[in-house]
């Protein structure tokens, strides 16, 4: 079915994907012409495509749905994302898939500032670049980007594991590279099949935490 | 949180429908910004030797009338164009010497800018209201530089209301917030610029004329700014014959252009993009951090 914002508020819309889907397998929201929040907040195995770009949001903490995003999505997207698949064709900007902790999140184009940060146990793919401080604090979840990380990458992580393609600018307090073991490859694999790109696992470098942020260490004087 | 927009037409055919394009892109990013607006546009230049000096005065009721009678015996060549409580004076006297005149005789009013293109516009209201108020539907001309603003660091009023300007057909708009602009306001008082609000987008606004009152390009002074500013920023600026855009070096603050062969457009949301002619053909792109974007009329 269809449900064209030109003639529906997004609020509309989201309390539609709240109630009984029974029978509805796929909602296609036309001219999203950037619009906030679209699509939170779901719970139901239902396909949204988004036929444009996305403003602020967009599918955040989103469970067992699969959302499209067939343009751009703005800040936020994806953000405390439990399970389901959320899709963003373009770019997206800063925070996305902030604090996700469950599915997959795949954006084709390039991700802004603090992609990932506080990941709780999401996929994350990057087609393209990712900006500073992403994955900042990261605690469980993968994250693999095909292009380049900006600065921080990976500041202060605990459990999460970043695998990057491209040139890393810097690395944050506590952030190293490790070598790639065959469980990493075949992670790096799965994601990649999982979002339809083709590079070999071979071309990515894991960057995880060295956990001396772990414990207080009173001798430091603070120098991380 | 603020809104920020800029326009540019490169097909010469729309630039009558400056106004018309621009507006909805203002008013889309009133959520961002719902206490204040402004509007720097630039329109056809004067001649060489004349520059148009824009005027406002907050009380109501001013008497624009006897203004424009003394102003006109003082320089002896002035034309006006009063709206509200706005008014384009246009003259051949030496605008420094116009703001003298006017700080010692009547001193509510105040200088919003002066230049050969450049017409500035900016007020307390949502932006729907403030632009109703002036009539910007109605603009023509090459680009434009819009604010929205939401107050965090100083007072909302006129004069805290962006675009901000300083020297001759250059403006500044600012989403951010800078941490030291007392410090560089200190350093450019020492220099001889003169500040006329309290808010952190003035010091970046005069910091940036300095520099290229001094020869710099703009890159090489928003260079010197990143290293000078402290702080978040989304800068749009505008000069007679150019558009300018840059992000802090995190890109903390959104942004987002939309370019075809007739336009260029920027707005920090895209939803303030989506009404324009053949946007959805549009190259739509997130500037990179601390990269200087530039577009020129042609």
């Amino acid at each position: 079915m269809r449900f064209d914002l030109r003639s529906k508020s997004v609020r509309e819309l989201n309390q539609f994907l709240h109630g009984p889907l029974t029978g509805v397998e796929e909602v296609i929201v036309e001219n999203p012409d950037g619009a906030h929040n679209l699509a939170v907040g779901l719970d139901a195995p239902v396909h949204i495509e988004i036929a444009g770009h996305a403003g602020y949001y967009a599918a955040g903490m989103n469970q067992q749905a699969s959302v499209t995003v067939r343009g751009n999505a703005g800040p936020g997207v994806a953000e405390n994302l439990m399970s389901g698949r959320v899709e963003v064709c373009g770019f997206a900007s800063g925070g996305a898939g902030a604090s996700a902790h469950g599915g997959l999140l795949v954006i084709r184009g390039d991700a802004g500032l603090r992609c990932g940060i506080s990941l709780k146990g999401a996929d994350i793919v990057v087609g393209g670049d990712v900006g500073s401080f992403s994955a900042f604090m990261a605690q469980a979840g993968r994250m693999v980007v095909c292009g380049d990380a900006g600065e921080g990458l990976g500041d202060s992580l605990y459990e999460a594991v970043i695998y990057v393609r491209g040139r890393v600018r810097s690395l944050g307090a506590d952030a190293r590279i490790e070598p790639m073991t065959d469980a990493d490859h075949q992670a790096v694999r799965e994601l990649l099949e999982a979002a339809g790109l083709t590079h070999a696992s071979q071309e990515f470098k894991r960057v995880a935490s060295a956990r001396t942020l772990y414990h207080w260490n009173a001798d430091a004087n603070q120098t991380y | 949180m603020c809104g920020i927009i800029g326009l540019l037409i490169k097909e010469p055919v729309l630039r009558p429908r400056l106004g018309e394009l621009m507006v909805p892109m203002l008013i889309g990013m009133s959520e961002r910004g719902p206490d204040s607006s402004g509007l720097a546009v630039f329109t056809h230049s004067t001649a060489p030797t004349q520059r148009k000096i824009n005027l406002y005065c907050a009380e109501p009721g001013f008497g624009w009338r006897h203004l424009e009678g003394a102003l006109l015996e003082f320089t002896g060549d002035a034309t006006f164009v009063t709206e509200v409580n706005h008014s384009i004076v246009t003259t051949s006297f030496e605008p420094a010497r116009v703001r003298e005149w006017l700080a010692r005789g009547w001193p509510t009013v105040r200088v919003l800018s002066v230049g050969r293109t450049i017409d500035l516009y900016k007020d307390v209201g949502l932006p729907a209201e403030v632009a109703e108020r002036y009539g910007f539907s109605r603009f023509s001309g090459t680009h434009i530089v819009g604010h929205t603003r939401m107050a965090t660091e100083s007072a909302v009023s006129p004069e805290n209301a962006h675009p901000y300007t300083a020297g001759e057909d250059w403006c500044l708009v600012h989403n951010g917030s800078l941490a030291n602009p007392g410090s560089l306001r200190r350093k450019l008082e020492k220099l001889s610029e003169r500040f006329e609000s309290d808010c952190d987008t003035e010091a970046a606004c005069r910091y940036l004329h300095w520099r290229l009152s001094s020869g710099d390009t703009l890159e090489r002074a928003l260079a010197r700014a990143f290293e000078d500013f402290d702080g978040f920023f989304t800068f749009i600026m505008g000069t007679g014959d150019k558009l300018a855009l840059v992000r802090d070096p995190f890109a903390c603050k959104p942004a987002v252009v939309a370019e075809t062969d007739a336009y260029v457009a920027i707005a920090s949301e895209f939803r303030s993009l989506a009404h324009l002619p053949g946007v959805r053909d549009a190259r739509v792109f997130e500037p990179k951090p601390a990269q200087v974007y530039s577009w020129s009329v042609h």
